[in-house]
């Protein structure tokens, strides 16, 4: 899959970056995971091609514009032209090859950075599974595997890739970790997915990246990147905790809140994240492994959810 | 009675509003008592408001593009302000409620208002008089698209004080902003706002295409068309192909709103991303609609300054078409993160960069033009260089935000922030300023100050560096659009950066408002006076014309048999006005109070509808359509200046010329 140009043109990109990076902390640019790294080679990649252009673009402007100054005479001066098709094939030429070598890494990277693309993981690791609900103005995550519930605050183990299904229970949001790579957006009704990984233990700023109303500025989360250990460790804290997340307590959790403090919920209703896809949807959820319609086992039911 | 409007709805509790109240109506009973004093409301109302003429109207769009200006831009200020200050557990001193209205506006107003009025202010300026036109085709339609948009600007600032604006962003992204999550009045004065203005965008679209179609002078084929007119003929194009588009989105999100529909709700079937397909389905041709037009300013006023002609005018014309095309066909790239498959995501990133192809050639065109030119250093020319150097940054920035990977990381960041003001700011700004300092001596007679323009033009350029390069660098620290505070201590001293760079702005805007009032004072002054019609040693036909130009704008209507027309007539000794002919009478169109009356009509409709007050919008779309009734039963529209008239004037001018000559 790899392409040669974009390996080596990477490692340019590593060198300009490094540069860059001198002075202060550029999130993006230095990140933990391997989704992050993948962007941050298609970023420095695609700038190094398009300077090409723009540093000439911008010399030549500047030259030319002192150079051709009414006050300096010594200057050639050719009243009456305006056409070379020499410069006409060379202005168009080159523009159209880096469009052309972009388009061929856009395309590549398209399908290798596809959010829905499950992350190649080392042999005997079992992906960790997360579900996300968007609240006002808070962010859920629910972890079905081990009957667990949080707010604002994600614990993952490192090297383990994260299988993310993420859903709102409100306006539309951005499910964003800025150090380990991609977004998606979180949508009512609608369910779409992202695949991260965090090489590297941290504690890494999430947030929202689509402002959502009053209390969007404080909708943020710590992600907790950690060993297997640790990890276990934290499953056993929350479970320690004495709440409860279900048809019940939900709605109290789901009305608005602002800069919402961390919770830790030790069981969790099992369906509560199709419940919350399907109320707006007719009690309808899409099933991820087949692409169907199914409809959602109102256990439920008496969740008192708001319209 | 009055709807859901009462006493609660005007904002005493917020001083700011309350000291911008007494503010606006301090200077407002300041403006009105002087137009009194020296009774020039009659004055007014004849020759500015009722006119038809697009020269007039080409002025009031500009005037009201510099009020919008002042708007927005204390917005902007005050948002900086916000977030050099809201940091580390500081709530700034705009809360939320407060602040999302400002970001609401100043977006809305900024593209609406500033950008849309003085883009249409250029076209009136220069279209027809530089395809030696009398009028543009439809006089009547053209006062009236002025004042749909002026009545809309004026129902945004009423929301300052009555009730509130949106808090959903200039583009209003529902479910946020349908009634559920907001049941305010905000939302209502954004949609109708824009509905409003844009039945005024439509009609000018309309009017400029119908123009440029119809009423180009004898011999002007297509490929003899001056560029400046071929943008705003694309530019007209994509107008009447998507601002219906933008009306139905957002009459559709009016509907869930006024009538409980479910299109964009979140149940009941409704579906958010049908709104943004549709919303950005006009909003990406937007700001083509907005930068081709800035493209052709420079287009005219680069040659004009080096002495030479266009370099490759026919690969321009191109680029301009392609351009106009491809701006169809890359909206999603607006919501790559929505989460379509990659299949889409690649078309629509690579239909993006492929735009920056044609882009590039039109830069290269402009950096040929000045190669082996003499290049004469006016104001305008400084804008030209600025916006080469600025735009070739802001569209890098722009291909890598197109490569849906990159994307995932930069959506909605302040990188995205920082590209977007770069091109606005940087394309179409900086163009809409060239112009104005361009032909500004056209249509007023005199020049405009160049000291205080060149002064504006440092304080813009080196502001928007210093404001926008430090947003560019919070993106990759992973900082979003629209936060109201935060407390990353890597964010701050950017945002302190940031803030300067909004003063040093804030200084460019002073010395651009210092040159109009310093251009004014010495209108009179010779050296400023341009007797002869043609100040710059101008290429196109507008420039053959007295400045300003009569009423007619050509007593004999020119003869083109080249492109860059007045150039070649010039360089063959051919006189274009043909002065001393047989001259006739002259058909005109006659002013008209029917636009502003359809105009106040619908602003009592619209404030009327935001607050439910429906006896009052009962009143006021009847009022509207009697109006149009009423014009469209009028038979005495038009008359004509008798041939004397025109000889008088014509003969006035050409003994200016001689005299001038004769120095």
């Amino acid at each position: 899959m790899k392409n040669k140009l974009l390996a080596r043109t990477a490692r340019l990109g590593g060198l300009s970056s490094a540069l860059l990076l001198a002075g202060c902390e550029l999130d993006v640019l230095d990140p933990k995971g391997p989704v992050g790294e993948g962007v941050k080679t298609l970023i420095t990649t695609s700038v190094i091609a398009m300077l090409i252009v723009v540093v000439p673009t911008i010399i030549l402007t500047l030259w030319f514009a002192w150079q051709y100054r009414q006050s300096n005479t010594s200057a050639e001066y050719l009243p009456k032209w305006s056409h070379s098709n020499k410069i006409e094939v060379v202005i168009w030429g080159v523009p159209s090859l880096i469009i052309l070598f972009l388009a061929v890494i856009t395309y590549q990277t398209c399908h290798s950075l596809d959010p829905y693309k499950p992350l190649e993981a080392e042999a005997n690791t079992k992906p960790l599974h997360v579900q996300v609900v968007a609240q006002d103005w808070k962010w859920l995550f629910i972890y079905p595997e081990q009957g667990i519930a949080t707010v604002n605050q994600l614990a993952m183990p490192v090297n383990t890739p994260v299988d993310f299904d993420i859903t709102s229970d409100s306006v539309m949001n951005s499910f964003f970790i800025p150090r380990l790579g991609s977004m998606i957006y979180a949508m009512a009704g609608m369910q779409t997915q992202l695949h991260l990984l965090a090489s590297e233990p941290g504690d890494y700023m999430g947030e929202s990246a689509n402002y959502s109303g009053r209390g969007f500025s404080d909708m943020r989360f710590h992600a907790l990147a950690m060993s297997n250990d640790e990890f276990n460790a934290w499953v056993e804290k929350v479970r320690a905790s004495s709440e409860q997340l279900d048809g019940q307590t939900y709605p109290k959790l789901a009305a608005p809140s602002e800069a919402n403090p961390v919770e830790y919920f030790a069981h969790v209703e099992p369906g509560m994240f199709n419940t919350i896809v399907a109320k707006y949807n007719n009690g309808m959820v899409m099933d991820k492994s087949t692409g169907k319609m199914i409809q959602v086992q109102s256990a439920m039911s008496d969740m008192n959810m708001k319209e | 009675m009055l709807g859901r409007l009462s006493l609660s709805a005007i904002p005493l509790d917020v001083p700011i509003l309350v000291g911008t109240f007494i503010g606006v109506l301090v200077v407002g009973v300041a403006v009105l008592g002087l137009i009194t004093y020296y009774g020039k409301w009659g004055y007014l109302w004849k020759e500015w408001f009722t006119s038809v003429d697009h020269k007039r109207l080409a002025v009031m769009y500009i005037v009201l593009a510099l009020v919008a200006l002042a708007r927005g831009f204390a917005d902007a200020v005050m948002m900086r302000t916000q977030l050099a200050l809201a940091y580390a557990g500081n709530p700034g001193y705009l809360p939320p409620h407060h602040y999302d209205q400002i970001f609401s506006a100043h977006g809305t107003i900024m593209i609406f208002f500033l950008a849309m009025a003085f883009m249409t202010g250029l076209f009136n300026f220069i279209v027809p008089l530089q395809i030696g036109a009398r009028d543009v085709a439809y006089p009547f339609l053209n006062n009236l698209s002025f004042w749909m948009t002026a009545v809309a600007f004026i129902l945004v600032n009423i929301s300052l004080f009555i009730g509130e604006f949106s808090q959903c962003g200039w583009l209003a992204y529902p479910p946020l902003s349908e009634m559920q999550f907001s049941p305010g009045v905000g939302v209502d004065y954004y949609i109708w706002a824009i509905q409003i203005s844009g039945v005024g965008t439509l009609l000018t679209g309309v009017n400029f295409f119908v123009t440029i179609v119809k009423m180009r002078a004898p011999g002007m084929s297509w490929l003899k068309m001056p560029v400046f007119t071929w943008t705003a003929f694309c530019s007209s194009i994509l107008i009447m192909a998507t601002f219906p588009v933008l009306t139905v989105a957002v009459a559709l999100l009016g509907l869930d709103r006024y009538f409980g529909m479910h299109f964009f709700t979140n149940d009941g079937g409704g579906n958010q991303m049908l709104y943004l397909n549709l919303i950005w389905a006009w909003g990406h041709p937007e700001v083509y609609i907005l930068v081709l037009p800035a493209f052709g300013v420079f287009s005219e006023v680069v040659p004009a300054f080096s002495g030479k002609p266009l370099f490759g005018y026919k690969t321009m014309i191109y680029a301009t078409c392609s351009i106009m095309v491809l701006s169809f066909l890359v909206w999603v790239h607006h919501f790559f993160t929505m989460g379509a498959g990659p299949d889409v995501n690649a078309f629509f990133g690579i239909a993006t960069m492929i735009i920056s192809i044609p882009t590039g050639v039109k830069l290269f065109n402009w950096l040929f033009t000045m190669y082996k030119g003499r290049i004469q250093y006016h104001a305008c020319m400084y804008w030209a260089v600025g916006f080469m150097v600025v735009f070739t940054i802001g569209g890098m920035t722009g291909v890598m935000m197109a490569i849906p990977g990159s994307d995932f990381v930069l959506h909605n960041s302040l990188f995205l922030i920082a590209h977007f003001h770069n091109v606005i700011i940087g394309g179409v700004y900086f163009g809409y300023v060239c112009g104005m300092n361009f032909w500004a001596p056209k249509v007023l007679g005199f020049k405009m100050n160049e000291a205080w323009g060149i002064r504006a033009f440092w304080f813009w350029l080196v502001g928007f560096f210093f404001a926008f390069m430090p947003l560019y660098v919070l993106g990759f620290e992973g900082m979003t659009r629209r936060m109201n505070h935060y407390d990353n201590p890597a964010w701050h001293p950017w945002m302190l950066i940031a803030e300067v760079g909004a003063v040093l702005i804030l200084l460019g805007v002073v010395c651009q408002l210092m040159q109009i009032f310093v251009s004014i004072r010495d209108c009179n002054k010779p050296e400023n006076r341009d007797f002869s019609g043609d100040p710059w040693n101008g290429r196109t036909l507008e420039w053959s014309t007295s400045s300003p130009p009569p009423v007619y704008n050509y007593a004999i209507v020119p003869h083109v048999s080249s492109l860059d027309a007045y150039m070649h007539d010039k360089e063959n000794g051919i006189d274009t006005r043909q002065a001393g002919a047989q001259y006739t009478a002259i058909h005109m169109p006659k002013n008209t109070a029917s636009g502003i009356c359809v105009g106040t009509f619908a602003l009592i409709f619209g404030f009327a509808a935001v607050w439910y007050i429906w006896w009052l919008a009962a009143i006021g779309i009847v009022g509207v359509i009697a109006t149009v009734i009423a014009r469209s039963a009028n038979k005495d529209i038009d008359y004509y200046i008798p041939a004397e008239e025109v000889a008088r004037i014509e003969n006035e001018h050409t003994r200016k010329l001689m005299a001038q000559a004769a120095e």
